[in-house]
């Protein structure tokens, strides 16, 4: 007889006040509650953190890789979106 | 703790075959760009990681075993919350490990069925006994040491969940070995007794710790693949090498021999050169008939066994406490 397994979370840690929370790795648990519990001692054994969001694995909607040039070349050839792209004489100073 | 080269067979031939994508894949490789979970892969790449990190994954749990028989032994409070401390932090990387493997397509109940019903290889090392308190210290000093010296490179993998796990694991394994020497440095500066069982101990574990870094360069079988690939960065000679150079003079620090009287500076090349390694003994305790074999797979299935119900109630009690709630809204 197979066991059931248990969901995956994925873990997301703030670091500092400050700071936005960041994916550090995922854990296993039978429910949110039980994430929390174990992300903790599984990801903040050394003070690495001061709040823990954990998220349902299967609550993440991702991007496919293969659809990185649709979704993002064409940001390349934008670049007067960036400041550099704007001449501002010397004598203007710091702008 | 720890993953060794013991290049199993990798499977089955590759399926299908793509050379088109396979010549992008490896020009992203050799750009140092960072493969990423739902990237493409050649299968071959795929299963070569998923075996070296369930591989590292069981060792990191197995590796528990030899030494969580010593926390109810521990000499002082000192040396029982620092060896809890370390026992602790090889469960949570078994943790990063299984869960970087997982990115793979592969669970962590199929990887732990394969290491309990003997088909998954873990590090030859944990199949050694743990006799005396001797025996912490030197696992910490030469076993971490080893193991922080194969895995510093693999921080560069260039698989990216198997490298960020690497990042925090060589983080937390540098106060394993500090631990370690520390334990022998007090038994070496210790009574006649002490310094007796510090010996003994280098005895037992020196060859072993060798064997920690694979088989010989010339027999290992996956290995340009490896390198190719960036799983690998360091053949299994060098990387040993570098750990003799670096724990030759450890060891006289402490005033302890080590078990090899073929062992001299080679003032040409710098390096401590150092005598045959039984790779009979290596491969006979890779083969299940080491010291502990045995012992360690029965302690894990009997741990994995009598868990069982814990594992269903937890499931049992979400799915209850799911129901409750709903039924209230």
């Amino acid at each position: 007889m197979t066991e059931a397994k248990w969901p995956l979370f994925e873990v997301f840690i703030r670091s500092r006040t400050g700071l936005a929370h960041r994916h550090v790795g995922s854990v296993h648990a039978v429910d949110a509650e039980m994430a929390l519990q174990n992300a903790r001692d599984v990801y903040t054994r050394r003070g690495e953190g001061l709040s823990i969001w954990v998220v349902p694995a299967s609550s993440i909607t991702a991007s496919d890789p293969a659809d990185k040039e649709m979704l993002f070349e064409p940001t390349a050839s934008k670049i007067y979106r960036h400041p550099t792209f704007y001449e501002v004489p010397d004598e203007v100073g710091h702008m | 703790m720890y993953t060794q080269g013991l290049s199993g067979p990798v499977d089955q031939p590759d399926q299908g075959h793509d050379p088109e994508r396979e010549a992008r894949f490896q020009a992203r490789i050799d750009a140092e760009e960072r493969i990423e979970p739902n990237d493409w892969m050649p299968e071959g790449y795929r299963r070569t990681l998923i075996r070296q990190i369930a591989q590292h994954a069981h060792s990191e749990i197995v590796g528990m075993l030899p030494e969580g028989n010593w926390i109810t032994r521990a000499p002082s409070l000192r040396r029982k919350a620092a060896l809890l401390a370390k026992v602790q932090d090889e469960a949570g990387h078994g943790l990063y490990l299984y869960a970087a493997a997982e990115t793979l397509d592969i669970s962590r109940e199929e990887l732990v069925d394969q290491l309990l019903a003997g088909t998954a290889k873990y590090s030859s090392i944990f199949n050694y006994p743990a006799l005396t308190w001797a025996d912490i210290g030197t696992i910490g000093w030469l076993v971490d040491g080893a193991a922080i010296m194969n895995q510093i490179p693999l921080c560069r993998c260039s698989y990216g969940p198997y490298a960020r796990a690497m990042i925090r694991i060589c983080k937390e394994e540098s106060f394993h070995q500090r631990q370690g020497f520390e334990i022998m440095l007090t038994l070496a500066r210790g009574t006649v007794a002490q310094q007796a069982m510090a010996q003994d101990a280098l005895d037992r574990w020196w060859w072993p710790s060798l064997m920690m870094f694979g088989p010989p360069d010339s027999e290992s079988q996956h290995s340009d693949r490896s390198m190719r690939w960036r799983i690998k960065r360091f053949t299994n000679d060098a990387l040993r090498q570098k750990f003799v150079d670096a724990t030759v003079p450890q060891s006289q620090f402490l005033g302890l021999t080590i078990p090899d009287p073929a062992l001299h500076h080679d003032p040409k090349s710098g390096h401590w050169n150092f005598g045959p390694i039984d790779w009979r003994e290596f491969r006979r305790v890779i083969a299940g008939d080491g010291p502990c074999n045995r012992d360690r797979l029965r302690a894990r299935r009997a741990a994995h066994a009598a868990g069982r119900w814990v594992r269903e109630a937890a499931l049992a009690h979400a799915a209850k406490r799911r129901a409750r709630a709903q039924a209230a809204e």
